[in-house]
């Protein structure tokens, strides 16, 4: 089995969870930030599990499918915010979405 | 019979209750039940309550009914309490009684306001007010009421919100019967410190023990609740509220500014004779402010041209009757007048009302007439009210009560008596002037008011029961060459000593008497000779006598209206406007500035786009992980 250095791994954990945080900031389709969302998500999750086989623990994978599964919740929730927002203004745009604004 | 005393003002605060939350809901037929039903029902109660407390009278003649204890403070232990005597019988008999026609009345009289509901919640309110003052065993209790009426008083007089006049007298009657509410307070005060409770009768007789008669203390808190009892029954000085309280709707004028709130001043020295018999002083005081009174609303009430005020005026003149006969301590004839006024005056007001719904709300005297024929039941009521407002011989209310009030004059032993007897004798003349000056100029003469329709039987069945009313209520109390029944006086001797008069020889009586008839029948003719007999160049039968500039002096309620304007209201308002933009606000005014400037910027960050707040949380992840990191 080859070992991977723990930098490595975060780097790319660290990697994945900014291109998520950029293309959550940058695209409005509502679709898309779903998307970059789940990227961030599975950026964590992979920090978990570098640092679980780091230190040889379970906590990290256990930790990873507690992420898998508010994930899921989190698109099923999503989903449904993203059909209600078609249903109300016709697009996907979330800019469009702005009217409790101050 | 009597334990069931407590539904009189409880009914009406049930009707009120049931009208200020469901008023909408009810509907009009709902609130007509509602509203006219409370105050029926009270009547019919207290009605119950009189024949049992008459047919088998209590002990001491008096009833008390604990309700609950208010509260307890510092040894002040108030019990909300009824109190029922011979003059809470008289009183809640004239309210309910009263107050119930004027309830009738009122259904026809407002059928087609948009207030119908919100106006019988205030005269229900208004009720059960009046009933706690009459019925209240503590001051408190009574001061409870006495405010209460004050506010519906108010409510009302400013009914028709929408006009910024009515608004204007509203406010000025709840100010200045302030005036007076506020020496009340401070003699409530002062009972309360001196004497350690507030409980009527229980204060009535530790003043008598405790004050010699005469001392400063009695004469100064007699002094002070008569400032109260001047304010709300509107006596000089401070009468002025009055006549400009005739904004409000017509039958709030006959209820609460004619038949019972403004005689609550009477109705409070009477309840507190014994107070007052041991300060002498103030009652010469109480004496002479009714007699003042009565002769300058007089005068004022034959120069006015507007029906409800000439009514206004007659109303103040009366209640000064009622505060002669209080002043040389014939306490019951001053309730016998409050009583039989009550329903000749409401029935005036009641006539007015249904003058102006069928002639287009129209008030001004001279502008009206000829209405005998073509409202001849309005007409009859009307007039007979009048013969009892101008004590009209033998047949009418006010002959006898008004008879009893001068001879109790003439008989005191009072050292002014004879000229309190001839202030009263003067008065008797300018009522039946100005009285029959109103009844001529409205109902006689070229018939030019055009009637647009009839009133109904809800306006007409109350006119005829108060003109019943109005004739028979002074049988109850009468000369000795009218039966000498006194049933009323033997009554109430029970609770109101009778005044310490030589009694008249009868011959004495029964000249006095002829001389006020005959005065009577004099003003008559000269209003008569006046209206009808073509002399109507001048506005008032008197104004060729004194002149165009006291007509107008006495026509602007004696000048006092603008003494007050210039005198205390000008320099106040004056002193706002200086006052308004002072250094003091300037503290305030940064604090809310610097609120809304905040408030202005925060705001800018509420966009209202998920991106934004996206990116918000991402910067508030990195500070706080920077600082758990490096700090």
């Amino acid at each position: 089995m080859i070992q991977l250095p723990l930098v490595q791994v975060l780097s790319l954990a660290g990697l994945l969870f900014v291109m998520g945080l950029i293309g959550l900031l940058v695209r409005r389709n509502a679709l898309f930030m779903l998307i970059s969302v789940e990227v961030m998500l599975n950026a964590a999750g992979l920090a978990f599990v570098a640092a679980g086989s780091r230190w040889q623990q379970a906590d990290g994978q256990v930790m990873f499918l507690f992420i898998l599964t508010v994930a899921a919740a989190e698109v099923a929730v999503g989903l449904a915010l993203v059909l209600g927002l078609h249903r109300q203004l016709k697009t996907l745009d979330t800019d469009a979405a702005d009217s409790l604004g101050g | 019979m009597l334990s069931t005393l407590w539904l009189i003002p409880a009914l009406p605060l049930a009707g009120f209750v049931l009208l200020a939350l469901f008023g909408r809901r009810l509907g009009h037929a709902g609130t007509t039940a509602v509203g006219v039903g409370s105050v029926g029902l009270a009547a019919a109660v207290a009605l119950a309550a009189a024949l049992a407390f008459i047919l088998s009278p209590p002990s001491g003649w008096s009833h008390t009914l604990v309700l609950w204890r208010w509260f307890t403070v510092n040894g002040l232990q108030p019990d909300i309490a009824l109190f029922y005597d011979p003059l809470a019988v008289v009183m809640t008999l004239v309210v309910t009684g009263v107050g119930f026609l004027i309830h009738v009345f009122s259904t026809g009289y407002m059928a087609d306001d948009d207030g119908y509901s919100r106006y019988f919640a205030y005269m229900n309110l208004f009720v059960a007010m009046m009933l706690l003052l009459v019925l209240g065993r503590s001051l408190l209790l009574l001061y409870l009421g006495w405010e209460g009426v004050g506010l519906c008083s108010y409510l009302l007089i400013g009914f028709w919100y929408r006009d910024l006049a009515n608004g204007r007298a509203a406010r000025k009657a709840f100010i200045v019967t302030r005036v007076g509410d506020t020496a009340l307070t401070i003699g409530l005060f002062l009972i309360f410190l001196n004497l350690g409770t507030l409980d009527i009768p229980a204060l009535v007789g530790l003043a008598t023990q405790q004050w010699a008669a005469g001392t400063g203390l009695a004469i100064g808190v007699a002094a002070l609740l008569l400032g109260g009892a001047v304010g709300k029954s509107a006596q000089l000085p401070l009468q002025t509220w009055l006549p400009d309280a005739m904004a409000g709707p017509t039958p709030v004028s006959a209820l609460i500014h004619a038949a019972t709130m403004v005689t609550a001043g009477v109705y409070l020295i009477a309840r507190l004779h014994g107070l007052f018999l041991l300060a002498p002083p103030v009652m010469t005081a109480v004496a002479i402010v009714g007699a003042a009174t009565l002769l300058l609303a007089g005068f004022s009430a034959i120069t006015q041209r507007d029906i409800k005020r000439v009514l206004a005026y007659s109303t103040i003149s009366q209640i000064g009757y009622m505060f002669l006969a209080l002043g040389v301590g014939a306490w019951s004839a001053a309730v016998f007048h409050l009583m039989t006024h009550a329903f000749f005056k409401s029935l005036l007001f009641l006539g007015a009302g249904a003058i102006m719904v069928c002639c287009h709300e129209e008030r001004d005297l001279f502008r009206l007439g000829g209405l005998r024929t073509r409202l001849p039941v309005v007409f009859w009521t009307f007039l007979v009210a009048s013969a009892a407002l101008s004590g009209f011989p033998l047949v009418s209310a006010g002959f006898y009560s008004k008879g009893l009030i001068l001879s109790s004059a003439f008989a005191s032993t009072n050292p002014l008596a004879f000229w309190l007897w001839l202030a009263g004798l003067i008065g008797v003349l300018l009522t039946a002037i100005y009285t029959f000056r109103m009844v001529f100029l409205a109902f006689y003469g070229p018939g030019e008011t055009e009637v647009e329709h009839r009133p109904g039987a809800n306006l007409t069945v109350p006119l005829v029961i108060l003109a019943v009313l109005a004739c028979g209520g002074g049988f109850v109390e009468t000369p000795f060459f009218v039966g000498g029944i006194h049933v009323f006086g033997d009554f109430l001797r029970h609770v109101l000593p009778a005044p310490a008069e030589t009694h008249l020889a009868d011959g004495t009586e029964a000249a006095l008497e002829g001389l006020a008839s005959a005065i009577v029948l004099l003003g008559i003719f000269v209003a008569w000779w006046w209206v009808l007999r073509g002399r109507r160049t001048k506005p008032s039968p008197i104004t060729p006598l004194v002149g165009e500039r006291v007509h107008a002096f006495w026509f602007g309620d004696w000048g006092l209206d603008t003494l007050y304007e210039t005198l205390l209201v000008h320099p106040w308002a004056t002193l706002a406007q200086v006052g308004r933009g002072d250094v003091v606000d300037l503290w305030p005014r940064a604090v809310a500035w610097t609120a809304r400037a905040l408030s202005l910027g925060l705001r800018k960050t509420q966009t209202g786009r998920v991106r934004w707040y996206a990116g918000g949380l991402a910067v508030g992840a990195a500070v706080a992980l920077g600082v758990v990191l490096w700090l």
